[in-house]
């Protein structure tokens, strides 16, 4: 591989990512002082698959930063629709980009293109795979709602197992001393079973599953909700069915902790009730303006560009 | 059974049982023109039955297939009749065009001229898992 982008948040130590959060904050802090940092820099955003609200993250990112953007937002108008390999397009797109964020159906393609070409390429998402700059938003998130990333009550909810971002975010969280997981989902879509044996287990890390919401609710620190996505299934009956497995609703919150936060990697369909928006707890649209801003220090990180 | 002795070639030994034809098969044994036996389910006084591999000729053999199939594969090098060199086999950090990804969401499944490359990700229970979308390698 020539340069380091960002393909999966594995490749992050604890220090780098402790660093990119400092620098976020100081951007909240001092907009001004990071506006035309990037000036002169051009993103390429190459997106094979819509996914609206991440790319324009990016480039929302790349833009306050005094940059500019180029790509494409589908695969049908890119060369991608004429046969051409990835390696081709992103070796195309490196004579006009400084970086690349690329996503994309098939998984381990942002890699490929990282390992041809010599501008950092970071991963917007490759199918069911990775997707570390929403990892990197979460915990951002946490850092920034809780004050600390150590001794989490942390409760992930909902599709665990198709759900990439509870992977990674497991992953991520368990670097940090005295976390534990509370993992609530129907029978059929458990948290898998590498996850469970290849971190928690590898790391001795405390974990309980459970079906019940309600049980477990008074215990967290986080309640990380997920949305049951239709595409992860191969039977619409299935999907209908485990749907609605868990909504959260006001009435489910009266005995969680006062100071518990709620995350959720966005898009909602049903499963958080619109009558949570409204309570403090709830960081899921703040998560979003995070997610803007870790990026930026992403940007600034892989670019080697400091204040 | 009685199969001849080697003067110069090679004697791939401990393979698991019924595993054999498989290395054979990796190795492309089948496509040299010298003397190849492949003897199943040999006695063995440590493993009980293992299948052995005697190649008539000094070829280069790829070692890091060997390991993959088995670290205790080993592999005895014969000149002038006599065992000159015996190699075991370490279990390879990486395999490349061995195995290929099952993964049909995996960007090998859709981009042919791609190397199907596995890395070792756990040497104690010898997993192996693809580069691109890290799927568990099935021996």
């Amino acid at each position: 591989m020539k340069t380091r982008g960002l393909i999966d948040i594995a490749e992050l130590s604890t220090e780098e990512i402790d660093v990119m959060m400092d620098v976020a904050e100081d951007i909240i802090a001092h907009p001004q002082a990071y506006s035309e940092l990037c000036k002169g820099k051009k993103l390429a955003t190459l997106f094979y698959e819509p996914s609206t609200r991440t790319r324009l993250s990016f480039e929302s990112a790349m833009l306050d930063l005094g940059g500019s953007v180029i790509g494409f937002s589908e695969a049908s108008s890119a060369s991608v629709s004429k046969g051409e390999s990835v390696a081709d397009t992103a070796r195309v797109i490196e004579c006009y980009a400084d970086i690349i964020a690329m996503r994309h159906p098939k998984e381990g393609a942002p890699l490929v293109a990282q390992m041809n070409v010599d501008i950092p390429v970071i991963n917007a998402g490759d199918g069911g795979h990775n997707h570390p700059t929403q990892t990197l938003t979460d915990l951002f998130t946490i850092k920034r709602e809780i004050g600390h990333m150590d001794h989490l009550v942390i409760g992930c909810c909902g599709d665990l197992k198709f759900g990439r971002t509870v992977h990674s975010l497991v992953t991520a969280m368990s670097r940090y001393p005295g976390v534990k997981f509370i993992f609530i989902s129907p029978e059929e879509l458990r948290i898998p079973e590498h996850v469970r044996s290849e971190v928690l287990d590898a790391k001795n890390i405390p974990y309980m599953e459970t079906t019940s919401l309600e049980d477990v609710i008074g215990e967290l620190d986080i309640l990380y909700m997920t949305r049951v996505q239709k595409e992860r299934f191969f039977n619409e009956a299935d999907y209908l069915r485990l749907r609605d497995s868990y909504i959260l609703t006001p009435e489910k919150l009266i005995s969680a902790k006062k100071d518990m936060r709620i995350l959720h990697p966005l898009p909602r369909v049903n499963e958080i009730s619109v009558a949570v928006d409204s309570d403090d707890r709830a960081a899921y649209f703040r998560q979003v303006t995070n997610g803007k801003i870790i990026r930026m220090a992403l940007f600034l990180k892989l670019l080697g560009i400091t204040k | 059974m009685i199969i001849g002795s080697i003067r110069d070639g090679i004697v791939i030994d401990h393979i698991p049982a019924g595993r054999g034809m498989e290395l054979y098969s990796y190795l492309k044994l089948g496509q040299l023109d010298c003397e190849v036996a492949l003897i199943k389910n040999a006695e063995s006084g440590k493993c009980g039955k293992k299948d052995i591999i005697k190649i008539g000729a000094p070829i280069d053999i790829n070692l890091d297939i060997l390991g993959y199939i088995d670290p205790k594969i080993t592999v005895n090098l014969i000149r002038d009749g006599k065992r000159a060199e015996k190699l075991h086999p370490a279990l390879p950090d990486t395999i490349t065009h061995l195995i290929r990804c099952k993964n049909p969401r995996c960007i090998t499944s859709c981009e042919q001229e791609l190397p199907h490359v596995f890395r070792l990700t756990d040497r104690e229970h010898q997993v192996y898992r693809c580069l691109y979308c890290d799927t568990k390698a099935e021996k």
